[in-house]
């Protein structure tokens, strides 16, 4: 434990990507078998403990620290598991050895909810400050430090000299300790074969357009459609639905998985059907009608029949065992629109493509998508290959231009992670009349992004020196400060007070130069509401 | 429930500071007043443009190179009482902070209150070590007021920095230290740990250092950065203002470690939100053992908290049956004095 507890004290304190990977290189190197599987799997979150709730760390901690003086540690440093490794109290006596990552990866699957409080203490007492982070870190899942799963990857093939794409390629279908990966990449075993299991292949993404003008004999266009990435396995018999993450999301969604038996690997969007977005031709609810059917373990009939999920097929990796991620994009869309008409049509069907004569005219109708409450436009180079990751060139995502208003700040709460100990989660209001007609602030969104380290420096300054009221962690403040927020859509709400929700707030602009009185009204941002109902 | 305090009468918390009304004499005071009691040079205490400053000299001397204007005022020696009106005396007391750095003991007609102005009780080569006093009245600070602060040794910290050097010899290591007390600390006991090269300046650290060493502070060969190579910079130490840290000037230096020196850094997310590779943990205010220490150790009937998380440490008295109560001041919010 001693080793990888240094190991993210040291990814934590390292900026440059590539000191980064040297330093996972050389643990995945040096580490001895399991450690340095489970460790890999800490670090791609791979690992957990369903035993080991974050309500029992804080449980474990509040019986040795004061509550109200570890729950102002944890408002100050933003994170459980480093606020519970700083307070931790040593045991008296001499310090037992610490466990191994494999001892402690053991003894924590082994444990239940009985006895999962014994068995982190006992864990804890054995480590020092750092070893705690990290197997707190490890027991809950999050690690969090600055190492996504595509880098940690990245460092696995960069130790052993074997190709990312192929690390990538078996990943899914191992299961932690990897024992398998390892004994491939050290040379002493054959790549592990995937073919007949239902694993995840990792998705192709877009980058944002920017200000780019493609050539539409170059590329085609799809409409961007809100709903969720999915990745729809049918292998060895079995169905596999897979969010962009990797996560297996079959379970809430058994409608769809049912009327899935073809052999193959098809991309797409999940929706729910519905009027919402681009109208009845678009056929798709807003995201807030799919969010019903989100995180469900069991999902009734009667949901299945109000929320009905689809998917809208963009791509296809694999066809009856054939691999066509090398075709160019056309190919595939022959192979796709073949395929499509073998499936049932409730419950799949192709994205169009826009017909538009040149760039200017797809401009145009991406402009006037707002009115029928579409995201945007994708753009697909008619020969790209399906690449994972975000290849440069290949594909463009075309969000449509944000919309904006003026809001009153009126609450700010620290930020966690990173911005922890600033306040920078901002709950901001618009008036529900003009003010010198008696018009009070409600709140219409809470935004905690858009803003430079600078500005979050100044926006911090000013909560602190204009609060005027504390309610545990929230600071009320005084209400003078004006924040051009920009958002993608408003929807009606019954859960707030105004009535309304903003799609992806962010902070755009700080507006010193605005007096809080020529803020927004509600109403114009209900005048921005384009689709009436949630579905 | 304690009994509400008796709280004297002839001294005031006020928002700017302390206050003594009877004659008008502030301590600490964030405004510009005609007397002042300053307990020492850091700039949320000792704001320029007050008609009289009466401090130790080392502070008088700070105040005067900080804000170049001239200050009537007196010098006041350690632990020697003077009385400066309704009959109140003032007595200078070491609070082991910064140099020439003064806890101020107010007595009149039998009542007993220390302000402590910002203290720590650890050794520190570049000032006197805190005087505990005892008191009826105790005005801490509480900067560090979290059971989350728990300074380590500071050998341990200057351990590290000096492993660091060693283990990368093409780099250079740039300290980010506050040019007051905490950079002169960080040199002083990097001699103490047996360094004797040159430590290099950045500019804005070379005058304090200059008034350290008049005072009888000696910090070794020291030199301007600007005037060496960037080659001869590779493995050397160099000391800056936090702010200079990931600053243009610092692009100058061969592949610095950004090093941070601060009792902030014991939080991780606080180093990297600066940028910083190697945080030391060293502070020149007490941690929360230090601060609880300090309250039994004294035992005052009443202990008022000036800045920091003042919430904590409140609890903490409520939970020892201890009358507490919090400061409003204004302007000291934390920063990298810490």
């Amino acid at each position: 434990m001693d080793r990888f507890a240094r190991l993210l004290t040291d990814l934590i304190y390292t900026r440059s990507r590539n000191s980064k990977l040297a330093l996972l290189a050389d643990y995945l190197r040096a580490a001895p078998d399991p450690d340095r599987g489970w460790a890999l799997a800490g670090l791609t979150g791979a690992v957990n403990f369903p035993s080991v709730k974050a309500g029992i760390i804080r449980d474990l901690i509040k019986e040795r620290v004061d509550p109200v003086l570890f729950s102002l540690s944890r408002d100050f440093v933003g994170d459980t598991a480093e606020t519970v490794s700083l307070l931790w109290p040593a045991p008296p006596g001499p310090v037992p050895p610490s466990p191994t990552v494999s001892e402690a990866v053991d003894l924590l699957s082994a444990a239940t909810r009985a006895t999962a409080k014994p068995v982190v203490a006992g864990l804890l007492d054995r480590l020092d400050e750092d070893g705690r982070f990290a197997l707190l870190k490890l027991a809950t899942g999050a690690l969090r430090i600055g190492v996504s799963a595509r880098l940690a990857k990245t460092a696995f093939a960069q130790a052993f000299d074997v190709p990312l794409d192929d690390v990538e390629e078996v990943w899914h279908a191992l299961r932690p300790p990897y024992a398998e990966l390892f004994a491939w990449a050290s040379g002493t075993a054959a790549k592990p074969d995937i073919t007949s299991r239902p694993v995840f292949r990792p998705f192709m993404l877009a980058n944002p357009l920017e200000d780019a003008v493609l050539d539409l004999a170059d590329y085609a266009a799809e409409w961007k459609w809100d709903g969720i990435r999915i990745q729809l396995v049918h292998a060895g018999g079995e169905t596999r639905l897979f969010s962009r993450g990797g996560e297996d999301i079959t379970g809430s969604f058994p409608d769809v998985a049912r009327a899935f038996a073809h052999e193959g690997v098809l991309d797409g969007e999940l929706l729910v059907r519905g009027a919402a977005q681009g109208g009845e031709a678009g056929g798709a609810a807003s995201f807030n009608a799919l969010q019903q059917r989100l995180g469900r373990k069991v999902v009734s009939a009667s949901m299945q029949a109000e929320y009905p999920a689809f998917v809208r097929l963009y791509d296809v990796l694999f066809d009856r065992g054939e691999d066509l991620r090398r075709l160019p994009w056309t190919g595939r869309r022959v192979r796709l629109e073949a395929l499509v008409s073998q499936l049932d049509p409730g419950a799949f069907d192709i994205s169009a493509l826009i017909e538009a004569g040149d760039f200017d005219a797809l401009a145009d109708l991406r402009a006037a998508a707002r009115e029928t409450d579409i995201e945007g436009v994708m753009l697909k180079r008619r020969d790209s290959p399906y690449e994972a990751g975000r290849k440069a060139g290949f594909w463009y995502k075309w969000k449509r231009e944000p919309l904006t208003a003026d809001c009153v700040m009126m609450y700010a709460q620290r930020g966690s992670g990173k911005r922890s100990s600033f306040y920078s989660d901002f709950t901001f209001g618009c008036w529900t009349a003009p003010e010198a007609e008696g018009g009070v602030l409600l709140p219409v969104g809470k935004a905690y992004s858009g803003f430079s380290d600078e500005e979050l420096r100044w926006l911090d300054s000013f909560v602190r020196k204009h609060t005027t009221n504390r309610f545990g962690p929230v600071r009320e403040v005084e209400k003078s400060l004006v924040l051009e927020v920009a958002f993608d859509a408003v929807n009606v709400s019954t859960r707030h007070k105004s009535g309304i929700a903003m799609r992806f707030p962010r902070i755009s602009r700080i507006r010193r130069d605005k007096p809080a009185g020529e803020a927004d009204e509600i109403d114009t941002l209900r005048r921005m509401i384009v689709s009436g109902l949630a579905s | 429930m304690l009994s509400s305090p008796k709280t004297p009468r002839w001294i005031k918390a006020e928002r700017e500071g302390i206050h003594l009304p009877a004659i008008d004499w502030w301590i600490d005071p964030s405004r510009p007043v005609a007397h002042a009691l300053v307990t020492h040079g850091h700039a949320d205490h000792a704001r320029g443009g007050h008609g009289e400053v009466w401090a130790t000299g080392a502070t008088r001397d700070i105040i005067a190179l900080r804000y170049e204007t001239p200050t009537g005022g007196r010098d006041l020696a350690y632990n020697e009482p003077i009385e400066i009106g309704d009959s109140i005396t003032a007595t200078f007391v070491p609070a082991g902070h910064v140099l020439g750095s003064a806890q101020i003991l107010l007595e009149r007609e039998g009542e007993r209150i220390i302000i402590t102005g910002d203290y720590k009780r650890r050794p520190d080569p570049t000032c006197l070590p805190f005087q505990p006093t005892p008191c009826d009245i105790l005005i801490t600070e509480a900067t560090f007021a979290l059971p989350i602060f728990t300074h380590p040794p500071i050998e341990r910290e200057i351990g590290r920095l000096l492993d660091a050097r060693s283990a990368n010899p093409d780099r250079s290591i740039l300290i980010g230290a506050y040019a007051l007390g905490k950079a002169q600390r960080v040199i002083a006991e990097l001699r103490r740990a047996g360094y004797h090269e040159t430590i290099w300046l950045h500019g804005a650290m070379v005058a304090m250092c200059e008034l350290y060493e008049r005072r009888g502070v000696s910090l070794g060969p020291l030199a301007l950065v600007s005037e060496a190579s960037r080659e001869a910079l590779k493995g050397q130490i160099i000391v800056c203002p936090p702010s200079s840290l990931n600053s243009a000037w610092a692009r100058r230096l061969p592949d610095p470690i950004n090093a941070m020196a601060s009792g902030w850094m014991r939080v991780r997310q606080r180093a990297v939100q600066r940028n910083v590779e190697l945080p030391l943990i060293i502070s020149d205010h007490c941690d929360w053992n230090e601060l609880t220490q300090t309250i039994l150790e004294l035992s005052p009937e009443e202990t008022w908290i000036t800045h920091g998380r003042e919430d904590a440490l409140l609890h903490w008295c409520a939970l020892h049956q201890m009358r507490a109560r919090a400061l409003d001041l204004v302007g000291r919010e934390e920063d990298d004095t810490g």
